[in-house]
């Protein structure tokens, strides 16, 4: 009895001194009501709806998990989760190799070293609309980068790759990697500068060749960084929609299909909420997957005592 | 061979120079300090030294061998640096061998010489450790570690202990005494602004001020017969008590004079014997005034310090005000009267223009 009193003590404390003022308890109330309806509600409407048979306009009936069934057998959805995987793994690798090796050339102390930095962070400040559309008119047959050479005489190269059902999602890959691997650099680059001075004079007297003080003490050094561009990276994963509806249209056929199309295509075109709410669902499983071992890392973890 | 030349050394950072034709001749095995207060350039040398800046002009010799445009790793130098610079995520073991398996050493050799190391320092329990699991002092030993398995000519300290308090920092300075007599023939060459450190540790001590060495000379040397007012005021704490005045004129002798007071000097004092009538600089150390029974009347005792062994006491007439270190067995009152009487054959006379000593 006595052992559980004392262990109950201190929480007491603690709980009264987490109670807040009355003024900043109303002022949070329309930001909280705004979460529970916008965020908590509409999620918990789109789980139920994907139970439904809705097609146009949602119904409340039930039918139990058919709509996974028939998601599950629509070779649509399977190409779409395919392709985003590859995109995912794809984009991230090469936004953080190329990122890395950006924001090493520019820690070389270069002449310009201004001018490069806003170069290859300026595709960031463009959206993936305007991301799409560039490449889109890049890798145009008739009139981007393959009508050029053509014109040039080397029609052996084919720079079809958007329009080739083969190689068009490595054509979205590109053009994110162009879009997105600035901000890894201008991260990365943050933490290379913060790496102790000294360090390198040490490697330097140890005779440590310099690729091999950045893969085997810088590197370790930009764990941090590197964690945070691989969450903001990874939200654009998940998010990946504009960029395909603006360079691929999802095409050619379904090729470039990713979830998030899939969904909007089903909501607003073909008029199957209840397929269209079944595949949103599956993506929020998805994320709550990739996100819950970092949540648990970050926030359950720190808990236990060292 | 493990002397180390540095002749006629310049080293600009752009337009700014910030070592200008200096010159330093280390013998081997020997224990030499850089001293010196921040942007003297103490660092800059060492630096240089150590192949970490480019040379503008002039040369390095290590060991008699011109390494003035050789890679660090290959001029035979181990370094230790302020902040430790440890790699991290790496055992300590790793850290102390990544040089050595970057230079292709044998396996068996690279553990030989870290065994015997870790022995050295008393860290064999920390090997494979990490260094963020270690404390301060910790860190720096495997850092000099680190430095003694590259088995060099000359080692390199960077301002070692600045980063360590002040009783691991009497530890440490102990152990790279120790660790100079066992090494023998191994030359180091210490940065510091700490003069505790310089005194303690030194053969020769270089003291640098606006880039240029004041004074090379023993610790001994440097305290007793400092070679300009900086130095002198610089060396040694507390710090010498200096006064403005002038040689008298048609005394018998050599004879110091001010408004306040006046002493007479052996002749052996100065080197030159000034010209009477003169503006020179009287200095005198702490520990060689007695508190009274002297010819300095006047003064009454301002402020108390006592330190344990001994009590350091300000004594003040008017606007003259001087520290001295008593050693007595009895309390000094605040407000006594007393007659200061200094020791004549201990001062220093410098000239007040020049600073240089006479």
């Amino acid at each position: 009895m006595t052992t559980i009193a004392t262990t109950e003590e201190p929480t007491a404390p603690a709980r009264r001194r987490r109670r807040m003022p009355l003024a900043a308890a109303i002022a949070l109330v329309p930001a909280a009501i705004i979460v529970a309806v916008v965020y908590v509600g509409c999620m918990i409407w789109t789980v139920r709806l994907s139970f439904t048979s809705s097609r146009l306009l949602p119904n409340l009936d039930f039918v139990g998990f058919s709509q996974y069934e028939r998601l599950l057998s629509n070779t649509r959805f399977l190409t779409s989760v395919e392709n985003i995987v590859l995109f995912g793994v794809l984009f991230i690798a090469a936004c953080l190799v190329f990122g890395f090796l950006m924001a090493v050339f520019i820690d070389q102390r270069i002449r310009g070293e201004a001018l490069f930095r806003t170069i290859f962070l300026y595709p960031y400040s463009m959206s993936f609309i305007v991301t799409g559309l560039v490449w889109q008119w890049v890798l145009n047959p008739t009139l981007g980068v393959e009508d050029t050479l053509h014109k040039l005489g080397l029609t052996f190269i084919d720079v079809d790759w958007a329009v080739n059902r083969d190689t068009v999602v490595y054509a979205l890959v590109l053009a994110a990697v162009w879009h997105g691997a600035g901000l890894v650099m201008a991260i990365l680059l943050a933490g290379l500068r913060g790496v102790d001075a000294d360090l390198w004079k040490a490697a330097r007297v140890d005779g440590i060749p310099t690729w091999r003080v950045y893969t085997s003490i810088v590197l370790p050094l930009l764990g941090p960084m590197i964690v945070t561009a691989v969450v903001l990276l990874a939200i654009s994963v998940a998010r990946l929609y504009d960029l395909v509806v603006a360079m691929t249209g999802g095409g050619p056929g379904i090729a470039s299909d990713v979830p998030a199309k899939f969904v909007m295509d089903h909501l607003f075109e073909r008029s199957n909420i209840g397929l269209a709410t079944s595949a949103a669902t599956m993506m929020l499983i998805t994320v709550a997957i990739v996100l819950a071992p970092w949540v648990y890392a970050r926030y359950v973890r720190p808990q236990v005592p060292r | 061979m493990n002397g180390v030349n540095v002749k006629d050394v310049s080293v600009a950072f752009g337009a700014l120079k910030v070592i200008d034709g200096l010159s330093l001749d280390i013998a081997e095995g020997e224990f030499i300090v850089l001293l010196g207060p921040s942007g003297c350039g103490k660092s800059t040398l060492l630096n240089a030294i150590a192949g970490l800046l480019d040379v503008e002009e002039g040369k390095i010799l290590i060991g008699g061998r011109n390494v003035t445009w050789e890679e660090p790793k290959d001029r035979s130098i181990a370094m230790v640096f302020q902040s430790y610079a440890l790699y991290p995520r790496m055992s300590v073991r790793q850290n102390m061998s990544f040089g050595l398996k970057m230079a292709k050493t044998p396996r068996a050799d690279i553990e030989t010489r870290v065994t015997r190391a870790a022995e050295m320092l008393q860290i064999t329990h920390l090997l494979d450790r990490r260094p963020d699991q270690l404390s301060g002092g910790q860190r720096q030993r495997v850092a000099i570690g680190r430095a003694l398995v590259r088995d060099a000519a000359v080692f390199l300290f960077d301002e070692p202990l600045s980063n360590l308090d002040a009783q691991l920092r009497n530890e440490l300075r102990l152990e790279i005494k120790r660790l100079h007599m066992e090494l023998g023939s191994t030359t180091m060459i210490y940065v510091t602004h700490d003069q505790i450190e310089a005194m303690t540790l030194a053969d020769r001590i270089a003291v640098m001020k606006d880039r240029e060495i004041q004074q090379l000379g023993a610790p001994d040397e440097l305290y007793h017969r400092p070679a300009n007012l900086f130095v002198a005021g610089f060396v040694g704490s507390p710090k010498m008590n200096f006064l403005e005045g002038r040689i008298a004129a048609g005394a018998s002798g050599l004879m110091f004079e001010n408004d306040t007071v006046s002493l007479s000097l052996p002749d052996d004092v100065c080197a030159a014997p000034p010209a009477p009538g003169q503006a020179v600089t009287l200095g005198v150390r702490p520990e060689h005034i007695a508190l009274d029974g002297g010819t300095w009347d006047g003064f009454r005792v301002d402020i108390v310090e006592p330190l344990g062994a001994d009590a350091l006491v300000w004594a003040r007439r008017d606007r003259t005000s001087i520290q001295l270190r008593v050693t007595t067995d009895e309390p000094v009152k605040v407000g006594t009267p007393v007659a200061l009487a200094p020791d004549p054959r201990r001062a220093n006379l410098f000239d007040t223009e020049t600073g240089r000593r006479l």
